[in-house]
């Protein structure tokens, strides 16, 4: 693992040290400690009315210090990495516990992690001409595409990430993750409405990805297309119908259905609607969804998590039968499972917590012409906002931004913005049919969870839901 | 503990040696913002300890503007790293990245006349947050979490129970003569208890309290209280169908349309054309009865300052006007794309461009008492829970899930969930047929209890 060499060399940090702050996180009877240092380089690129009007490059660099204490955790961090500070930090972190240190630093066992995505050497503000010409391109695209297009923003936005974990049971870790994201939003006009359209993606990718089929004329025609759509959209029905989902980010489904439900924090402390339910069908048996935090360049994907733990592959529901829960450290002892890799952290500022990667739904056996076929009438969602779920009741929303009617079996009127709303523990219980087109998203996704940003993935099939609540104005 | 090291002395000096090196290596214009902070926060759950999270952190941002022919290139950078090397880091960083920004006619820093701040006391920064000892902070977290939990045998769980307190020190100076810096504190008490119906069915709700001044905080039994009330009104909560009935808005979910009536005012989304408000101004947008202000001067308010993120004073705008819209909510840049004054609304983070952010926003209190409100009405959702963020400010379409209280004959009946309230904010806004007398600020943002009739429940 070079990735540390990093921090010895720029910070000064040994090995040493490393072990002298986690004694001293021990020192008042913690029974675990760890130590996260991040260092974050950051740059961001905006266009706007055809100039770039932005462009700004950020630094920032520090120590969070955990200590446990049975299910107590104290937390301190610095962002001065001097062995002072950091003894601070640590003797702060220290005071969770009461008595006398009963806990000793184990010796250091470096992770066995895989290489999921590229790891420059050097920050990535090297290739600015490159960076502007991307969201040039993306303006050029958005215009081109269709007169009506009054407005164009587009935005390039990388960082590049580097962490080194220690902790007081010998778990030693490193990592650098590059994470890219190109976004576009645009504003369309006719003489009597006007609408918006965005779309975006990217990943833990350099900017070479951009060249590829996931370009700047890519994501400006997805945006404009959504957005001239919209111009004729009629309003969306109200009520509870048959909904079909594209594939790919409507997996934003999943999600929020079941993803958090099924953190372990919640479910160790059986506030979530799903506690318990281990063993118990919770989606149909079509229905097979796993956390994957492995995939290669995937937005969502690490090396190893936030507390130095290797990440897998998680199966959550399988044949529609619930299996197991996304853990942390913490949760993962006071449960008695092992951790799932998924503790994760905003920054070093952040207790780490469970967190999806990537989440999706396996592919099914159904033609996507098929299951909308199938359709009365009823909605067919591809695209989506965000989206929210209250854990303990289980209800969860998201936002349809491209939909339309399907009328006897065929797509007819694109319809205006809608939320959908349903119940986690019920709602896959309705998937009567699933597609044979498995998708992931473009990676855009964002997920927020106790004031914490990180990003993620989804995915999904194309899938059809028996019944969901679309809550429009119209009939 | 506080990892502050410098004095407000040094680190003003420190902006002002920023500006003079942008300065020197090229720029035309500079502008500092420094912060720094401390943070302290007690969770507890079921009673025991969870979490005791202490410290501190800084960040600079410089922002430069090169003078070109017809305007400037602007860049940003930003940083923690306050040593000599670091600093050098952050200006040749933000030099060199406005070599590649194009000319901006409508760019550039306020004109001299606009710069000012409020003087006198503005009640922003009491160091009583910090006064509590570990000890007792916890206990204020337990006696939230207690109070609630005690107040039904159905409340059988937590989410916890919290205290936190943070202290924040800003710094702003740029290269035509602004300097100035403001402390400003926060604590706050919150619990978040769960019942559990009779069919398994759980419930979680919260309530809180916030101040700027530790004795300003509402007691913890108070807030546990509450919490509990909230709740237990949701248990046993159903589905009702799909109909058209009017809507009361509890003061905690109405803030969120007050919310979206200042996105729609923001100079930038008007602009671009991207505001369903564009070439409104002077137009009726809403009902009479409705007066929504934007005040950022108000003492001990938690979105009062004494001058914006460039350096202009903060001050009261009226947004809408008895139903008619009367300003745009402007920072200097928004304001000359529209021929506008700024109306100091500047916000902006350590590194990129200001954007335009609210002081104190709320909806100015009408005549009736919520009570009297909901009794207007015959059959209808009293909603005090919304998810999702289904608001699109382009057109004004308006779609979240809901949770509340189903009113019959005046009279709230039974809890509500997995519904949604849907409708398009044009029409929303005329639509507010009446608004409470129960403003209370619990944060910068806030309404009182507001009815709006014509939306369309979606549910069973």
């Amino acid at each position: 693992m070079e990735h540390k060499r990093y921090f010895f060399e720029k910070f000064s940090i040994t090995e040493r040290l490393l072990e002298s702050c986690l004694s001293e996180a021990l020192s008042a009877g913690g029974d675990y400690a760890d130590l996260y240092f991040e260092s974050v380089a950051a740059t961001s690129l905006g266009l706007d009315e055809q100039i770039v009007k932005s462009a700004s490059q950020g630094v920032s660099a520090g120590c969070g210090v955990r200590v446990v204490s049975g299910e107590r955790t104290g937390y301190a961090y610095t962002d001065e990495l001097s062995p002072e500070r950091l003894h601070r930090a640590a003797k702060t972190a220290a005071l969770i516990a009461s008595g006398p240190a009963k806990q000793t630093v184990q010796g250091f066992t470096e992770t066995d992690a895989p290489n999921l995505y590229p790891a420059p050497a050097a920050d990535l503000d090297t290739d600015l001409a490159s960076k502007l010409d991307l969201v040039m391109r993306a303006d050029r695209a958005a215009r081109k595409y269709d007169p009506r297009i009054t407005q164009v923003r587009a935005s390039y936005a990388d960082e590049l990430r580097r962490i080194l974990i220690a902790a007081s049971d010998g778990t030693y870790a490193s990592d650098t993750q590059p994470l890219a994201r190109m976004s576009v939003f645009v504003i369309a006009k006719d003489a009597e409405r006007t609408a918006k359209g965005s779309s975006g993606g990217g990943g833990r990718v350099e900017i070479g990805y951009f060249t590829g089929a996931k370009g700047p004329e890519h994501f400006a025609e997805e945006a404009a297309r959504t957005a001239i759509l919209q111009l004729s959209a009629v309003a969306a029905p109200a009520g509870e119908m048959e909904v079909v989902l594209g594939p790919g980010w409507p997996g934003v489904l999943l999600h929020e259905a079941v993803g958090h439900g099924l953190e372990a924090d919640f479910n160790r402390k059986k506030t979530s609607a799903f506690a318990g339910l281990i063993g118990r069908p919770v989606a149909s048996s079509k229905v097979t969804v796993v956390d994957n935090g492995r995939m290669p360049s995937r937005r969502g994907s690490l090396n190893v998590d936030d507390e130095g733990s290797a990440t897998q592959e998680t199966v959550l529901i399988e044949n529609g039968v619930l299996k197991g829960y996304l853990s942390d450290k913490l949760s993962a002892r006071l449960m008695g499972i092992a951790s799932t890799g998924n503790g994760r952290r905003e920054s070093y500022q952040q207790i780490p917590m469970p967190r999806m990667t990537n989440t999706y739904m396996l592919a099914g056996e159904d033609a996507p012409e098929d299951i909308i076929r199938s359709v009365k009438r009823g909605l067919y969602a591809v695209n989506f906002g965000g989206g929210q779920v209250d854990i303990t009741s289980g209800k969860f929303v998201f936002s349809a931004s491209e939909a339309y009617l399907i009328e006897d079996g065929k797509v007819t009127a694109p319809v205006r913005d809608a939320t959908l709303i349903g119940n986690g523990p019920e709602a896959l219980k309705h998937v009567s049919m699933v597609g044979n087109d498995l998708a992931l998203d473009e990676g855009i996704g964002t997920c927020g969870k106790d004031g914490q940003s990180v990003p993620v993935g989804v995915g999904m099939p194309t899938v059809k839901l028996d019944r969901m609540t679309v809550g429009g104005t119209g009939r | 503990m506080s990892t502050v090291v410098a004095t407000q002395t040094d680190l003003q000096q420190l902006a002002h040696s920023i500006v003079a090196k942008a300065l020197i290596s090229g720029a035309s214009d500079a502008e500092v913002t420094i912060r720094e902070g401390d943070e302290f926060s007690a969770s507890v759950r079921m009673g025991d300890v969870e979490t005791l999270k202490e410290s501190g952190s800084r960040g600079v941002g410089l922002r430069v503007l090169v003078e070109a022919e017809n305007g400037y290139r602007v860049a940003s950078t930003s940083s923690s790293d306050f040593t000599a090397d670091g600093i050098e880091h952050l200006v040749r960083g933000a030099v060199a990245l406005a070599q590649v920004t194009s000319v901006d006619g409508f760019a550039g820093l306020p004109d001299g006349s606009e710069y000012g701040q409020l003087h006198g006391d503005l009640e922003l920064y009491h160091e009583d947050v910090y006064s509590l000892p570990t000890e007792e902070r916890i206990a204020w977290a337990r006696r939230a979490e207690a109070a609630a939990m005690g107040a039904d045998t159905r409340l059988v769980n937590s989410d916890g129970a919290s205290f936190d307190a943070a202290t924040g020190h800003r710094i702003f100076a740029n290269s035509r003569g602004f300097a100035g810096e403001y402390r400003s504190s926060y604590c706050s008490v919150a619990a978040s208890p769960i019942a559990q119906g009779a069919n398994g069915e759980m419930q979680r709700d919260y309530w809180w309290s916030q101040a700027r001044a530790f004795r300003n905080l509402e007691s913890p039994e108070d807030v546990g209280r509450e919490a509990a009330r909230r709740t237990l009104r949701m248990l046993d909560a159903r589905r009702v169908p799909t109909q058209r009935v009017p809507v009361v808005f509890s003061p905690e979910v109405a803030r969120g349309i007050v919310g979206s009536v200042f996105d729609a005012a923001t100079g930038d989304a008007i602009y671009r054309g991207a505001s369903f408000f564009t070439g409104k101004l002077g137009e009726q947008v809403a009902a009479p009865s409705v007066t929504v202000v934007d005040d950022g001067t108000i003492p001990g308010g938690f979105g009062t300052s004494p001058f914006d993120a460039e350096g202009l004073p903060s001050r009261r705008t009226v947004i809408v006007d008895k139903g008619m819209l009367r300003n745009y909510i402007l920072n200097t840049y928004a304001g000359r794309k529209l021929g506008m004054k700024s109306t100091g609304n500047a916000g902006r983070g350590l590194a990129g461009n200001p954007y335009v952010d609210a002081g104190n926003l709320f909806l100015e209190a009408g005549t009736h008492p919520a009570d009297e409100i909901l009794r207007g009405v015959q059959t209808g959702l009293y909603v005090t829970r919304l998810m999702g963020q289904g608001v699109n400010v382009v057109t004004g379409d308006y779609s979240r899930g809901a949770a509340g209280l189903w009113i019959e004959n005046g009279e709230l009946t039974h809890p509500v969930q997995e519904i949604t309230i849907a409708g398009n904010l044009k029409e929303m806004l005329r639509n507010i047929t009446a608004i409470g007398s129960d403003l209370v600020f619990r944060g910068a943002t806030a309404a009182p209890t507001i009815r709006i009739d014509g939306m369309t429940i979606a549910g069973a």
